[in-house]
């Protein structure tokens, strides 16, 4: 046989087939990903408009939906909780780097401790909520019976209002910690060892090398680390709904809590109302989503 | 290297950070120790109060009583069920899609690539309400294929963006070289590209098979019953029947944390390069 080294179908016919190519590779993943995903984002907004149980009929109501949670106190509480996880969340990109740090040795055994040091990362957050309420049980958890000892008087973490929110929290930065350490553990592996031999001889260790040298080297590192802690951080679900179902009296719930309780529970089952709420806390996370997009996009460019 | 090898250290300092090594590892996985002791705890040792001191003997029925007492069995079922499938499909898609972002250059790629990134990070909750309806509308609510469904596409969106920078770094000269030899897209795709993105492959079959296995939310809404409702699920409604066991929360709890830790631990390397994509440049 011999190779046709042209295309010997005419110009035009082959320009729309190069065209046509990429979307038929495009097609499925794209129709999929339209159907679940984007076009579900534009069909909830509308919901958010509308009275609705689920079942029977949609029933306009303008703002309504949200004039109501401008006077919802649930709502803020749920905000302010939201604001709370995403601070102390924060912690995990430190605390991450710590234990990146402490770790970053050639010794005997190293890889064994680094994976197992991952561990909590793997294991589901269902998993972790149960750990941690029982390490937080009343009467006999590790912790309340360690504060008991301490103070003479034990503590239920998880019944008490004033507690409760940093309790899941601290439970929540369990694998978090875990997930920023492997970040920082792949990005110390690429440091350069001649800048650092050089700010060696100049005389630069610990924090000063740290601060001037290597963090700035770890910048990409951190800027995932960040990214992903604050949509983690926004996006907190499962432990709140395994360790206290947003109790005592709502004191533990977030805003994507909140949401699931109005729309699918006993509660009631709230379509409008919950979308108003997935609407508001899409709109924060968007502020997120788009400054990470733009940088991806201003990165692309610079490609 | 940073922080200074501990070898170049003093003795008394480097014998301190073979100490400080298991001390620390045994803090950090306390919590977890503690469940994996409770798990073998018999439940004598419990109503006398016996929390934290050594098990009385190692109870390894608790095991047994999990699938004896409660459909823990059909739960991990379910959760296979829907993992394996949801692993090749986003996989497959996300070959397809990842193939043209990176291959092709057309009007609105990056427009069609930003997309599937967003997508990727948005809260579940903004998806419920239609989702749940137009599962319930196609007739598949409470059925592993609805489940299924649904993270194939929400999958994509992750491993879209991972398969086309992973391709985008392949020479492009292979791909230049076969259209002159006037090889079709389609075969360059299937004989050229895929065969060498199996690293990819594999990066991104141990992470959706992760994240669909301790997947809780999309559960919780779209399923209910042990006949279709996976571990994560399961493991909730069996927490809230057995009360004060303990020790048999703490067996499934193990069951259940099982298989994607034997996954990471067999395919390390692969499970940590997906992951850290892009932390270092």
């Amino acid at each position: 046989m011999t190779a046709l080294p042209h295309d010997p179908a005419p110009p035009r016919a082959r320009r729309t087939r190069k065209t046509l190519t990429p979307w038929l590779f495009l097609a499925p993943g794209m129709a999929m990903f339209l159907i679940y995903v984007l076009i579900p984002i534009v069909q909830s907004v509308w919901v958010s408009f509308h009275d609705w149980d689920g079942l029977g009929q949609m029933r306009w109501i303008g703002l309504a939906n949200y004039s109501e949670l401008w006077w919802d106190d649930a709502f803020y509480t749920s905000l302010k909780n939201n604001v709370i996880w995403l601070v102390l969340y924060m912690l995990a990109v430190p605390a991450g780097l710590m234990i990146a740090l402490f770790l970053n040795q050639t010794v005997r055994g190293i890889r064994i401790y680094k994976s197992l040091f991952f561990f909590p990362f793997v294991i589901s957050q269902v998993v972790v909520g149960l750990i941690f309420s029982w390490f937080y049980a009343p009467g006999f958890g590790l912790l309340y019976a360690m504060i008991e000892w301490l103070t003479g008087r034990g503590v239920a973490i998880l019944a008490e209002e004033d507690y409760v929110t940093y309790g899941i929290i601290a439970a929540g930065l369990w694998p978090q910690i875990a997930y920023c350490m492997i970040l920082y553990l792949t990005g110390l592996n690429a440091v350069a060892p001649d800048q650092i031999e050089a700010a060696r001889l100049d005389g630069a260790k610990g924090w000063r090398m740290l601060w001037h040298v290597v963090l700035p080297q770890l910048r990409p590192a951190t800027f995932i680390a960040v990214v992903m802690t604050v949509i983690g951080a926004l996006r907190s679900f499962d432990l709140v709904s395994i360790m206290t179902s947003g109790g005592p009296f709502g004191s533990s719930r977030v805003l994507s809590y909140y949401m699931y309780e109005q729309a699918l529970s006993e509660y009631g089952y709230r379509m409008g109302y919950g979308a108003a709420i997935a609407v508001v806390l899409f709109g924060i996370m968007m502020i997120f989503i788009s400054g990470f997009i733009w940088k991806m996009w201003r990165d692309e460019k610079g490609l | 290297m940073f922080p200074r090898p501990v070898q170049s250290m003093s003795p008394a300092a480097r014998t301190m950070y073979q100490v400080a090594l298991p001390v620390m590892l045994i803090l950090w996985l306390l919590p977890l120790l503690g469940v994996a002791a409770t798990s073998v705890r018999p439940s004598s040792d419990l109503a006398q109060g016996n929390y934290f001191g050594m098990p009385s003997r190692l109870a390894f029925e608790n095991y047994l009583d999990v699938f004896r007492n409660s459909p823990m069995g059909s739960y991990l079922w379910n959760s296979l069920r829907t993992t394996i499938p949801v692993m090749i499909g986003a996989v497959a898609l996300s070959c397809l899609t990842g193939f043209a972002l990176a291959v092709y250059r057309f009007r609105f790629s990056m427009l069609v690539f930003f997309m599937f990134v967003a997508g990727n990070f948005v809260p579940f909750q903004i998806l419920m309400v239609p989702v749940r309806d137009l599962t319930v509308s196609l007739g598949l609510y409470n059925t592993i294929t609805g489940l299924a469904l649904f993270h194939i596409a929400f999958q994509t969106g992750f491993c879209t963006l991972f398969m086309r920078n992973f391709i985008k770094a392949l020479p492009r000269e292979l791909i230049e070289a076969a259209r002159v030899e006037g090889v079709t897209e389609w075969q360059i795709f299937w004989h050229i590209v895929l065969p060498l993105v199996r690293p990819a492959i594999a990066a991104l079959s141990v992470l959706v098979f992760t994240f669909i296995w301790n997947d809780y939310f999309w559960a919780m809404v779209l399923t209910q019953g042990a006949g279709t409702q996976p571990v994560t699920a399961g493991l909730n409604s069996l927490n809230g029947q057995w009360i004060a066991a303990w020790h048999l929360v703490s067996a499934g709890s193990i069951l259940a944390a099982m298989p994607p830790v034997l996954m990471f631990f067999l395919m390390q390397r692969h499970f940590i390069a997906g992951l850290t994509l892009g932390a270092v440049k």
